[in-house]
């Protein structure tokens, strides 16, 4: 699979919702492109046209308000219409601001936008799925993947639920922090300093990875060490850009919680084709 | 109609056997535990499955997260914890985790109202119900004793579908419920008649209630006693039959008059019948120190005070 195709394609639909909705978040959505794009299409196992298959590997969005990410990728994956990625903020539509259980969107495994709460819920499906063992599905223990933001490390739940993930040594666990370095009142470390971040989750017992968020090798590579990890945990601490894959808007705390306008939606597209 | 103190019991107690009892018969039934599993009737569960049993340490933020991601992955999570911490430090993930995706997870509200005693204020759950009762999709339960909180927590596991709170207390209380009664999630059960007042109380306050109005008769006062041991959903029709048949309601409950069974009553009853209610509680305040039936008498909690309280309105 031409998975820097998939990412373009991706990209082009996150940026054509948020367009079209006029509010969201676009820094975050596009900065975690790449992961989502390595992880759906060749990592997971899941069944789009199955979404409830007892085997899948499951995807908890901690940040939540990266839904169109998570939206565009699902979409890109064919788990509902793509042309559904027009709806998004809008009444009625399944694609809400933040990601909703409620609304039954298909491969969408918890409601998400509170921040702090995402790990504890990705850990309660591991426990789960270490109880059910290889009894379910693709014959080995399902895996669950938790994607946080960098930010979201202030958040003191996210500690309470390191410290328990280590214990019950739940290695079939993986977390992914998107270390795009800014929050929306600046830079991570002016805001409340989170480095030495790897030392923490080290120090909380888990097995650590840093990589390049961009490059699809390095991506595959700490995935698989994640798969192959016993006994612990992994987080996997990317290093990103936000906005990735648009120049103008790449590393701008500005475009936290800020989209395109229809015209710039044409130049953003136009660059991303070049 | 005489109810008969079988003994005294912590209504605790009836919880954590109640929670066993469904455990035995359903396995997808698992528990949390945070560090005060006796104290909160889960350690009958703890000690019988061990391997369902999940120690997650004083964190209750993550409790809460984690039973939500064990309900989705079709799990019964049973967390219980003491009642200030379930409902108050783990509100967020309550109202997001659990109550927005809508799964089945029990909580536990443990040490309710200020018959906890000696611990004081911090460990008293006075304002539990309001916060936990305001959130869409919750079900909120407060069972008078221990026979009925048993079965109650039975129901809420193994028949209720979204998220359920249930409140009981730490204090041996008497334990008069029958064994076979009938009991159903969302509707109250009349404890006796009467054609003057209606008194409607939940948990340990329907027996003092039910004390209350032996007393009151002695005055001339015919009490209609209402066991209201479902905040959410309210059982209307109970009330609609007690604000036509008699002349002002009372609510009684070891909570804030705020936001608890007084404000549920007083905002059904406003809409659909009006009639004088009259909240007897914690009247805006925190709780103290002091043997469980000294805080109850301070506080007018206990059978002389709810008589004391409708002598006042009624003359």
């Amino acid at each position: 699979m031409d998975l820097q195709a998939k990412a373009k394609h991706i990209r082009e639909l996150i940026l054509t919702a948020l367009a079209e909705a006029g509010s969201g978040h676009t820094g975050g959505s596009l900065d975690l492109v790449d992961i989502f794009t390595v992880l759906y299409f060749n990592h997971l196992r899941h069944d789009p046209k199955h979404p409830d298959w007892e085997g899948r590997d499951r995807v908890v969005l901690s940040i939540g308000h990266t839904a169109p990410v998570l939206y565009a990728t699902l979409a890109a994956a064919g788990y509902f219409p793509e042309d559904e990625m027009l709806t998004l903020r809008k009444l009625g539509s399944r694609l809400q601001g933040h990601p909703s259980y409620e609304f039954r969107l298909p491969g969408l495994e918890t409601s998400s936008g509170s921040l702090g709460q995402g790990l504890g819920v990705a850990l309660g499906m591991a426990l789960a799925a270490k109880m059910d063992g290889t009894s379910v599905g693709s014959g080995t223990v399902n895996r669950v993947f938790c994607i946080m933001g960098d930010g979201e490390q202030q958040e003191g739940s996210v500690w309470e639920s390191a410290m328990a993930a280590a214990h019950h040594k739940l290695d079939n666990l993986c977390a992914i922090i998107d270390r795009n370095r800014l929050q929306i009142d600046g830079g991570t470390e002016k805001v409340m300093a989170i480095d030495p971040l790897r030392d923490k989750w080290a120090a909380f017992g888990w097995h650590t990875i840093e990589i390049d968020g961009h490059d699809f090798s390095q991506i595959k590579m700490a995935l698989e060490m994640a798969d192959n990890e016993k006994g612990k945990p992994t987080v996997i601490i990317a290093d990103t850009i936000m906005g990735k894959g648009v120049k103008s808007i790449e590393n701008n705390n500005q475009w936290h919680g800020k989209v395109p306008t229809k015209e710039q939606l044409k130049d953003f597209l136009h660059e991303l084709h070049q | 109609m005489n109810y008969i103190n079988k003994g005294n019991k912590p209504t605790k107690t009836g919880f954590g056997e109640g929670v066993l009892a469904a455990a035995q018969q359903d396995s997808r039934v698992v528990g949390l535990g945070a560090d005060i599993t006796n104290s909160v009737g889960m350690n009958f569960f703890a000690e019988a499955f061990p391997d369902r049993f999940f120690s997650m340490g004083i964190a209750e933020q993550d409790c809460v997260a984690t039973a939500a991601g064990l309900a989705l992955s079709g799990k019964i999570p049973v967390f219980s914890t003491y009642g200030v911490f379930a409902a108050h430090r783990a509100n967020d993930q309550i109202r997001i985790s659990v109550c927005y995706n809508n799964v089945h997870v029990v909580i536990g509200g443990a040490h309710a109202g200020v018959s906890v005693g000696p611990d004081g204020a911090t460990h008293q759950a006075l304002e539990d119900m309001a916060t936990m009762r305001v959130l869409p999709n919750m079900t909120v339960i407060s069972p008078c004793d221990a026979t009925q909180a048993k079965i109650a927590t039975e129901k809420a596991i193994l028949e209720c579908k979204g998220p359920v709170y249930v409140r009981f207390g730490r204090e041996t209380v008497p334990d008069f419920t029958a064994k076979n009664q009938e009991f159903e999630i969302g509707k109250a059960q009349l404890m006796r008649e009467g054609n003057d007042i209606t008194i409607v109380a939940t948990g340990h306050e329907v027996w003092e209630a039910l004390e209350a109005a032996k007393i009151l008769e002695q005055k001339n006062i015919s009490a209609r006693v209402i066991n209201m041991h479902t905040i959410k959903p309210l059982d209307g029709d109970i009330l609609m039959k007690a604000a036509s048949e008699t002349r002002m309601i009372f609510t009684v409950e070891e909570h804030q008059i705020i936001g608890g069974l007084g404000s549920a009553v007083a905002e059904y009853l406003s809409e659909n019948h009006p009639i004088k209610v009259v909240r007897i509680g914690m009247k805006d305040r925190f709780g103290e120190s002091g043997q469980a039936s000294e805080l109850m008498h301070k506080f007018g909690l206990d059978a002389e005070g709810i008589v004391n309280q409708v002598l006042r309105e009624w003359a």
